[in-house]
């Protein structure tokens, strides 16, 4: 007999609960209809040497579930360069989790988020390059419950805390002007999807999540993400980008209830 | 002798053949450890929940005072909460007028149908009422696929909510109830038996078996912090034996969150991210404590989550 975690609980659990998706003829069935649905008649090819896609066999927390999405050959060269990355969870209520697209101050090696995983799911990653082809990468993970997770453990603190960000660069060598570097931006946002509940009023809270981010340095630039309700509560991003003159980072996140948030990091780039 | 007898009735129920038509076999009463006058304590096993121990896995029990019984966490299944029930008939007759749920986790609670008929005050820190609605479907479907429907039990609404303090008298016996800010889950409550100076901790305080983190690393530091100052000669842990002293027993706990307190922290001044510290963040203590892989990832991921932000 299977011993069954989870019912210490939290809104995740480590072995399958039976309404999870187990056939992986439905679950290739789920991905056609949706790369239908976003692609149209466009040819989805096997990604494999141009993109991968990794993510926990079994996620921890099925409300915070990391993704790292790497490219090839820093992301390609002339029509083969990646210019966009689809990030799909399959299972989720809404599947299309984000859009990537890149500017020129962008470094395409890696691409890191956290996503809510709602049920035992494939997770695709979709590259398209400037020449119009398309690439998919696939996952598959074992996570459930993270779409109605409880937001955060303390709403008047969220509340507060509500558009702030934070950028940290990763590892501590300086960084220096045309080489790449790597950022982790953090937003502050509950980014609820409209399945927690309030702790006074015990009543569902309105959907109010992020929809846009816009990452430039100096002018120009770096990613901008469209999003949907699968991003994780205060979610972090972990890109590379290639500092060309003084900055600064410049991030601009525009959530669904139109609330605009902005903030510039000064960098202290040195010249080569 | 009561106990033997009781074990008696069952093991002959269990052999007759038409056992299927008669009457249900009475819940069996456990072997329960009685660590202060009239305060019974049952200890879980440190497993996860399975139809072989009925998520049996928390440590519940029941204070007798000279009028009533207070059950302290009703189990973890409706088999569970009957055996307790079944456990406190063997001792007395006086009637269950409170049950207690320290906490919303499932093998603390779903016991609470086998009290249904008793017609107890539920009671519960205010918070629980918002996480039933939250989390209370999830819990259900988690524990029916583990044990099977008819026997998960299920929680109960709470009808006594407490947002700071409160007390409970059952004749010449008072509990004083506690909530607490955002500790193990963002519904800890505690109970002072104030005639024995027993403090019940629910998961508050682990012994043995790894924490598992649900609400606020730091909170929890806080709170158990402040516990060490209540009037308390001994606890009993939500997991681990059925009594230790207090406040020694929670050092082991405080050493492990405040280590993942540490070890996350010096991660992110070095910018690296979550997916190291649930490689490397805690793995000092992986020798100390029952189940540590099953739990240390994910606790890692929840303070990492809270410690980002500092």
């Amino acid at each position: 007999m299977r011993a069954i975690a989870a019912v210490l609980g939290l809104a995740l659990c480590t072995a399958a609960p039976a309404w999870a998706e187990e056939d992986p003829d439905a679950r290739a069935a789920r991905w056609a209809d949706l790369k239908h649905a976003v692609f149209g008649e466009r040819e989805v090819a096997d990604g494999a040497g141009i993109i991968t896609l990794e993510a926990p066999a079994r996620a921890q927390d099925a409300a915070l579930v990391p993704i790292t999405v790497s490219l090839s050959a820093g992301g390609g060269a002339g029509p083969g360069k990646v210019k966009a990355v689809w990030v799909v969870v399959d299972g989720n209520p809404s599947p299309l989790a984000g859009t990537f697209r890149f500017g020129p101050a962008a470094d395409l090696r890696s691409l890191k988020t956290r996503v809510r995983v709602d049920q035992y799911t494939l997770l695709h990653a979709i590259a398209e390059t400037e020449g119009g082809h398309l690439y998919a990468a696939e996952r598959y993970v074992k996570a459930a419950g993270g779409c109605s997770a409880p937001s955060t453990k303390d709403p008047q603190l969220a509340m507060s805390r509500l558009g702030q960000m934070r950028l940290r660069l990763d590892g501590e060598a300086p960084l220096r002007e045309g080489e790449a570097a790597t950022a982790h931006l953090l937003i502050s946002h509950p980014n609820n999807n409209g399945m927690q509940v309030d702790q006074v009023s015990h009543l569902f809270v309105p959907p109010r999540y992020i929809q846009d981010i816009t990452v430039r340095y100096g002018d120009e630039l770096v990613f901008s993400l469209g999003a949907d309700i699968s991003l994780s509560e205060d979610p972090v991003f972990t890109f590379g980008f290639v500092p060309q003159g003084a900055g600064p980072m410049r991030v601009d996140v525009l959530d669904s209830s139109q609330a605009k948030f902005h903030r510039d990091f000064a960098l202290d780039v040195g010249r080569s | 002798m009561r106990r033997r007898e009781a074990l008696l009735v069952a093991a002959i129920a269990a052999l007759r053949p038409d056992r299927a038509l008669s009457a249900p076999v009475p819940a069996q009463p456990f072997a329960m450890a009685e660590v202060a006058p009239g305060l019974h304590v049952r200890q879980g096993v440190h497993e996860e929940a399975a139809p072989e121990n009925q998520d049996g896995i928390a440590n519940i029990g029941f204070v007798i005072g000279k009028e009533a019984v207070a059950v302290l966490d009703p189990g973890g299944s409706r088999a569970d909460g009957e055996r307790l029930r079944a456990s406190i008939r063997e001792q007395t007759d006086l009637p269950i007028r409170y049950v207690v749920m320290t906490h919303l986790h499932p093998d603390h609670v779903f016991g609470a149908v086998a009290f249904a008929d008793d017609r107890p005050v539920f009671v519960a820190h205010a918070r629980m009422a918002a996480m039933l609605v939250q989390r209370g479907e999830f819990y259900r479907n988690v524990l029916a696929d583990a044990l099977g429907i008819e026997e998960a039990g299920d929680y109960a609404k709470p009808d006594l909510l407490v947002s700071d303090t409160a007390s409970i008298d059952l004749g010449g016996r008072r509990l004083q109830l506690r909530a607490h800010s955002t500790a193990h889950t963002d519904n800890d409550l505690s109970i002072l038996d104030e005639q024995t100076g027993t403090l019940w901790l629910g998961d508050l305080l682990f012994v043995d078996r790894v924490p598992a983190l649900d609400g606020s690393i730091l909170g929890w530091l806080r709170e158990t912090k402040a516990l060490r100052d209540v009037p308390a000669t001994r606890a009993v842990p939500g997991h681990g034996p059925t009594v230790v002293s207090w406040p020694g027993a929670v050092a082991p706990q405080e050493r492990y969150l405040g280590g993942l307190v540490r070890d996350i922290r010096a991660i992110i001044s070095h910018g690296g991210d979550i997916e190291k510290a649930v490689a490397t963040a805690g793995q000092a203590e992986r020798a100390n404590w029952a189940l540590f892989d099953d739990y240390n990832g994910r606790n890692v991921t929840s303070a990492f989550k809270e410690l980002e932000w500092e």
